[in-house]
């Protein structure tokens, strides 16, 4: 008698347990409100990424074209992947001395993992994080990139870009 | 009796006879069965296509997704376009599988579940064939999708085909029992086997009602049994993908793959109807015993209606079970069968017998 | 005893029935290869194939700085990227003598636990995807996107955020991060009871689970099994307690034991670790001390002459770090004990005998993380 019991309690409470979870199924169903998904290209004009999401290295400019980076090669140091070339030319300052600037700040998106070590090194504080995220593209070298923008100088003093 | 209105029988009447007048007798029923034939084929394509839409719209609701919503309104179109993606896709010929029956095995799945549609009362009067053992006849062909499937598991040269098709063998075999035994409740009630016949019985209430407890515990039973014929989750072990990848079909591609596909949710939709024309009273609209009022309006909704209402209504109940539920293990499925189910049915029988026996149900 | 367990003579012949399990399939979680000889439904023995995703960390963290080996060292145990950061950290500050201020050693804490509850969030997705419950895993990931969304507006990445540098953090947190915090764990002590619902009081689950795979405690001692997957089995490793770094010292918090030993005991421990993290997570947000997010180092990370070992509590157990320096910029050689290589190859052990159901079920209650096997 007692193992019919058992079979019968067994079987009710195995069919409780299973409704337990029916219900948390079939609530989730009745509640559309609870939908999660971003509807990601539709919401592109709404969607902003936080202030420090590492979408790519950049080097802001200011309204002048100017920008912080004396070509010191310390980031270059600092990659542990090899994603950043700095190219240095020598042009003659106002004492007509020769003196070092960048000529190209050339960054490989394709080979960076994200490790902040360029910004967090950079003496001058030239480098920063673009929250630009949608990098496919059908060339890979398209994925190599000159920071430093066609012209730009560098900003000798004055505040943080 | 309002009812006519809805009924397709003059329809279909007026069709033979128009064909006998200006055919020979033999040409006439050639041409019906011709007619009947496309008239499936496009119905089977429209519901695969359909209910794979709805599978994965419950699915998504249910899981705090949106589901498919790029391809057409709402996505509807989205089945189609996978359709026309499969049929186009290549097809892999396996190395040293047996070709014949690897080529062989979607056909039976897919004939299995096309047979069985054919006794399944549509509406009133929308019927194939009113076979006077339809009940018999559909649970007979409904199991033999069960050969394409080992054949499936076995000509593929796969061992986690074959590992499937085993174990799908082993289920189906055994829950054929609860399915038989759970449906032979109900026409110990009606009397018949004749599916017209025990739709027309539940004129009065549905046997869900009528039958009180004795038939809520069939209807049970034969939910958690035909869930399990038809493989789906919590059962789906014959393709259980975590452990064997995809089970019997892990070697199809393209349009053959496609045929397992559609036959899975075409079981599905039969499954249901049956559930729906033996418990809920098929195309019989929701009636109480004398209340002529109700009853009347109640007509004024089409049969078609009602019959896909509750099947509906049961194909969701299936989803619902397999977006929720963990899967089961072989001995587990088969202790679930032999040890509760079948026993359990077996007593509910003897307990139908003996309350119809009595008279202790309304009727 | 222990070399009884560990003994494991696998005997092939050429008529066994060998599956492939891997290195592409939807329970192993990566490119893991089983090997697994199946008798009808039966596993005779199975042997682990790894290496598929070898990319020599241990060698290349040879030619790197201090500071560069850690974002490789997020790319082992990717869902415990933070923790393994740390134990990088704490072993060249500890080798410099160097004392962190109070603020970092908070802000680490508070992120080794959403740390892991983001990784049991996911662990608990797939496990219940493993049984064949394929809404557990929107369910999980549903709340661990929350976890996420923090991490991305303190540290800018989601998963492999190099946030720790020796001698503290890359920068400081976010203003919002302890508020942000307070209200994910607001939000996911609600949602904790539907797993339960869901899984945990699920007959399915316990007839999948329970019995399963059972590992008794000499065998997780024998084999190196820490972690939860250890305590499972009631081998008390957890670092937290037995040598505590951080502020781990001054936080109560209980650890969880269960003696079974089974599937379900495994299943356990992280379900209430997910709920012991809460109650941490609770406790040390408003306790966040204001301060540097650094200490004073030297641009050039030089670690005297010597060995150095350091070990961490991962999400999945011990994760040590073991340096050898001669003095230059470049440790000599670096080796991880990673708790995943011991987890995998007690799997023989547990599996053999059962079904091949089974083994899915102990493949994911001890919860790997391949590229950490490998490195």
């Amino acid at each position: 008698m007692n193992s019919v019991i058992k079979y019968f309690t067994s079987i009710f409470k195995g069919i409780r347990s299973l409704w337990a979870g029916m219900r948390v199924t079939g609530k989730y169903f009745v509640s559309p409100g609870e939908i999660v998904t971003e509807q990601y290209p539709e919401n592109r004009a709404t969607l902003k990424m936080a202030e420090g999401f590492k979408g790519e290295v950049i080097m802001p400019h200011d309204e002048n074209n100017q920008h912080h980076c004396t070509g010191c090669g310390i980031c270059e140091l600092n990659c542990p992947n090899g994603s950043i070339e700095i190219i240095t030319k020598r042009i003659p300052n106002e004492e007509g001395k020769p003196e070092r600037v960048i000529d190209k700040h050339i960054y490989h998106l394709s080979m960076c993992t994200f490790c902040e070590l360029c910004i967090k090194t950079c003496p001058s504080h030239a480098l920063a994080w673009g929250q630009d995220f949608e990098h496919a593209v059908y060339d890979r070298t398209k994925l190599t990139k000159v920071l430093n923008k066609p012209g730009s100088t560098l900003k000798k003093e004055g505040a943080l870009l | 009796m309002l009812l006519e209105i809805f009924s397709f029988s003059t329809l279909t009447a007026n069709i033979d006879k128009s064909l006998h007048a200006w055919m020979a007798p033999w040409l006439a029923v050639v041409t019906e069965l011709v007619i009947i034939g496309i008239v499936f084929l496009l119905f089977y394509a429209v519901l695969g296509l359909f209910l794979v839409y709805l599978e994965r719209k419950v699915c998504a609701i249910i899981q705090n997704r949106i589901g498919p919503n790029r391809v057409g309104k709402w996505g509807l179109l989205q089945t189609v376009a996978d359709f026309i993606k499969l049929i186009t896709k290549e097809l892999i010929p396996i190395r040293n599988a047996d070709s014949f029956l690897f080529n062989l095995a979607p056909f039976i799945v897919i004939a299995a579940s096309f047979m069985a549609m054919a006794a399944i009362p549509f509406a009133k009067g929308l019927h194939a064939i009113d076979l006077n053992i339809g009940i018999f006849y559909i649970i007979a062909v409904s199991s033999l999708g069960v050969v394409g499937i080992l054949i499936a598991g076995w000509s593929s040269n796969s061992k986690y085909s074959l590992i499937g098709a085993m174990r799908s063998g082993a289920q189906i075999v055994s829950y054929e029992l609860s399915v038989g035994l759970s449906l032979l409740a109900v026409v110990v009630f009606a009397g018949t086997m004749q599916l017209s016949a025990i739709v027309e019985s539940q004129a009065n209430g549905w046997w869900i009602f009528k039958g009180h407890i004795p038939a809520l515990i069939a209807f049970i039973i034969y939910l958690i049994a035909s869930t399990a014929e038809i493989n789906r989750g919590p059962f789906d072990l014959a393709e259980a993908e975590s452990e064997l990848t995809a089970g019997f079909h892990t070697e199809y591609s393209g349009i053959k793959f496609a045929f397992f596909f559609l036959a899975e949710y075409i079981n599905m939709f039969i499954v249901a109807a049956i559930a729906a024309t033996m418990f809920f009273g098929g195309w019989m609209p929701f009636h109480i015993g004398h209340w002529d009022a109700f009853n009347r309006v109640m007509d004024y909704i089409p049969s078609v209606v009602w019959f896909f209402g509750k099947t509906f209504f049961i194909i969701y109940l299936i989803m619902w079970f397999k977006w929720t539920f963990p899967r089961l293990r072989i001995d587990q499925l088969l202790n679930l069968e032999w040890k509760y189910l079948l026993p359990l049915s077996l007593m509910n029988i003897v307990i139908i017998a003996f309350v119809v026996l009595m008279g202790w149900y309304f009727h | 005893m222990s070399e009884e367990i560990i003994k494991n003579i696998i005997v092939r012949e050429d008529e066994d029935y060998i599956v492939n399990m891997g290195p592409q399939h939807p329970s192993t979680h990566g490119v893991l290869r089983l090997e697994v000889c199946l008798h009808g439904e039966f596993v005779n023995y199975l042997i682990p194939h790894i290496g598929y995703i070898h990319r020599g960390i241990e060698k290349m963290s040879e030619s790197d700085t201090y500071k560069q080996i850690i974002h490789l060292t997020d790319r082992m145990d990717y869902l415990s990227a933070h923790m393994n950061n740390e134990a990088v950290c704490l072993a060249v500050e500890n080798a410099l003598g160097i004392e962190v201020p109070e603020r970092v050693k908070y802000i680490r804490v508070i992120l080794d636990e959403l740390t892991r509850l983001a990784s049991h969030h996911l662990w608990w997705s797939a496990f219940g995807m493993d049984l064949g419950a394929l809404t557990t895993f929107f369910y999980g990931m549903r709340d661990r996107e929350k976890v996420l969304a923090i991490f991305e507006e303190s540290f800018g990445s989601r998963l492999l955020h190099s946030f720790n540098i020796p001698g503290g953090l890359m920068h400081d947190v976010h203003p919002n991060f302890q508020k942000h915090t307070m209200e994910f764990v607001r939000y996911f002590r609600k949602k904790l009871p539907e797993y339960k619902q869901l899984l945990t009081d699920n007959i399915i689950f316990h007839n999948r689970t329970k019995g399963i795979g059972i590992m008794p405690c000499e065998t997780a001692v024998a084999f190196g099994v820490t972690g939860p997957s250890g305590r499972g089995s009631g081998f008390a490793c957890d670092v937290r307690k037995v040598a505590p770094y951080g502020v781990y010292d001054k936080i109560e918090f209980k650890e969880i034991l269960h003696e079974e030993g089974d599937s379900f005991s495994r299943y356990l421990v992280r379900m209430e670790e997910m709920e012991e993290s809460l109650n941490i997570l609770e406790h040390v947000v408003d306790q966040v001390p204001e301060g540097d997010y650094t200490a004073r180092m030297k641009p050039i990370i030089k670690l005297p002459e010597g060995e150095y070992f350091q070990r961490v509590e991962t999400a999945r157990g011990e994760l040590g770090v073991y340096i050898v320096s001669d003095g230059k910029k470049y440790p000599y050689r670096i080796k991880f004990r990673s708790p995943n290589f011991s987890n995998l190859f007690v799997l023989n052990t547990l599996a053999k005998g059962g079904k091949i159901a089974d083994l899915v079920a102990i493949c994911g209650s001890l919860d790997l993380v391949i590229p950490d096997i490998d490195r």
